[in-house]
């Protein structure tokens, strides 16, 4: 059990029941199955919604109506998309490396699903408290392009070789700037772990604690992780006039819409991290529904989709950078101006010049 | 010192996109272009410049403007028109005169260009706003424009 302990929040009770009725090694190999296959739910669930709300707003920016036929107001009509995907063929260029080819969609959902599991998503609901969980976070994300760049390679086609390169330079790039303004923030909680983060919050939420440089630092990490989605304006890798679909052009079926399903739960993780860090996650604002505990996943979820929101904002107004003009934006404007907010940020952690409530 | 302009105005003119396309986010409901299209064919009603099929309008007394003078014939590029024509004694004159038996109009052949609407003199044809062309045989897309019986309007060739 001692080893087991690192806060596994939801499964306690579950655990306790189960210790009950078997053996202790076995309850806790059958809790984390549980949560394993929960949070596999999750995935699933919020990819499917998360494709639906793209489609319904990019339709109401562009005057349109969206997919509103299958269920009501169209709410079954990605479970329908997956149904089709699932059944059909899973096809292949002729000299693909076979082997990384298939791996490759694993790489980018598997690293995605890791980082949900340290969300905070109550008090009691967080899978996996480290008390590295940012560091852990940033980690995890850079994983993702490793598949992206894997699939890029493997399936033998130029415009998927170029996709994903270009996919490698963005990510590459602009972690920094995320790692950066995710640090600027880390000043005023002192703590990597997200709990920790929370609790800090209690205080004011970070983005008012920290007030113009914490501003500043939200600002670069949106656009940050924007172009770490790989979503317009950043969405060179998939430059639909240019490359075809980029990297995952070989792609169809089932392994397509990993890419697909891996793509939009990102949207939602750099979101959900911008709620942990900037908007005090599970916190109700002024602390109306304090006394309701499990009420903190509506704030959490509320405030995300929020932020997916204000990304789809984004990608339906921006057009498309050059790949000059990105690495233009990264090297010579959001890194120094993030150095310097990190310095004015320490100062005025220093003085004491933070608001608290 | 360009540096800090340039995020200034960067900034600001991002934001002025991000207001247009939020207040056709928000308008959206109201001004929704998609037709949906089987639901609403009672009421749906296609605009001024919408090229259905080419027509050949008639008045009340079953006559037309058409003089049979096959620029439209010859204007199309794709052979959708044929006129079949005939002389015959006009009751007035007591001249002969050329006029039409048959205006055929091939809408399976027809490419919408427009270009016999814009050669016809008279304006005897005019496009119709008329969007549900489907049959199950081609042989009915083989129309005859003008109506059995009837006759060019009086005066129309002066």
């Amino acid at each position: 059990m001692s080893t087991m302990s690192i806060a596994l929040n939801i499964t306690t009770t579950i655990q306790d029941w189960l210790m009950n009725m078997m053996p202790e090694g076995v309850a806790n190999i059958l809790a984390m199955v549980i949560v394993a296959l929960l949070y596999l739910a999750i995935f699933a669930v919020a990819g499917l919604y998360l494709v639906l709300l793209e489609r319904r707003v990019a339709a109401w920016f562009q005057l349109r109506i969206g997919p509103n036929r299958v269920g009501f107001q169209g709410l079954l009509q990605t479970m329908a998309d997956a149904l089709k995907l699932v059944s059909k063929e899973l096809t292949g260029t002729e000299r693909a490396d076979k082997f990384l080819y298939n791996l490759a969609p694993y790489f980018v959902i598997i690293s995605s699903l890791m980082a949900l599991a340290v969300f905070p998503f109550t008090k009691e609901f967080q899978a996996f408290d480290i008390n590295i969980g940012i560091l852990f976070l940033i980690a995890i994300s850079s994983i993702g392009v490793i598949g992206i760049l894997l699939g890029g390679w493997s399936s033998n086609n130029k415009f998927a070789l170029i996709g994903a390169m270009r996919s490698g330079v963005q990510t590459i790039s602009y972690e920094l700037s995320i790692g950066l303004s995710l640090l600027t923030m880390v000043l005023l909680t002192g703590s990597l772990q997200l709990s920790e983060i929370v609790e800090v919050q209690k205080n004011g939420w970070l983005i008012l604690q920290g007030h113009i440089p914490a501003i500043i630092a939200f600002m670069i990490y949106m656009i940050a992780g924007t172009a770490e989605t790989n979503r317009a304006p950043f969405d060179m890798v998939e430059a639909e006039s240019e490359l075809g679909a980029g990297f995952h052009t070989e792609y169809s079926g089932m392994k397509f819409a990993y890419f697909f399903l891996a793509e939009f739960i990102n949207m939602f993780i750099i979101a959900a991290i911008a709620t942990t860090v900037f908007f005090g996650a599970w916190l109700s604002p002024f602390g109306i529904t304090e006394s309701i505990p499990w009420l903190g996943v509506f704030w959490f979820l509320g405030k995300t989709l929020i932020l997916v929101f204000l990304m789809m904002w984004f990608r339906w107004t921006f057009p498309r950078l050059r790949i000059d003009q990105l690495l233009t934006l990264e090297w010579k404007y959001l890194l120094p101006i993030n150095l310097v907010n990190i310095v004015i940020m320490a100062i005025i952690v220093w003085l004491n010049m933070t608001i608290q409530i | 010192m360009s540096y800090f302009s340039d995020i200034y105005k960067g900034i600001k003119t991002l934001l002025k996109g991000m207001g247009v396309t939020g207040k056709y986010f928000l308008t959206s409901r109201k001004g929704a272009i998609t037709q949906q299209y089987p639901d609403n064919r009672e009421t749906l009603k296609m605009f001024e410049r919408f090229r259905g099929e080419v027509v050949m309008p008639h008045d009340e007394n079953n006559e037309h403007t058409c003089t049979g003078c096959q620029k439209c014939e010859i204007a199309c590029p794709n052979g959708s028109i044929e006129i079949i024509w005939d002389r015959g004694i006009d009751e007035t004159t007591g001249k002969k005169k050329k006029k039409i038996d048959k205006h055929i109009y091939h809408l399976g052949l027809c490419t919408m260009c427009g270009l016999c609407i814009e050669a016809c003199p008279t304006d005897a044809i005019v496009w119709a706003q008329n969007y549900e062309n489907s049959v199950y045989d081609r042989t009915q897309l083989t129309k005859v424009l003008n109506e059995p019986g009837s006759k060019v309007k009086a005066g129309i060739e002066d």
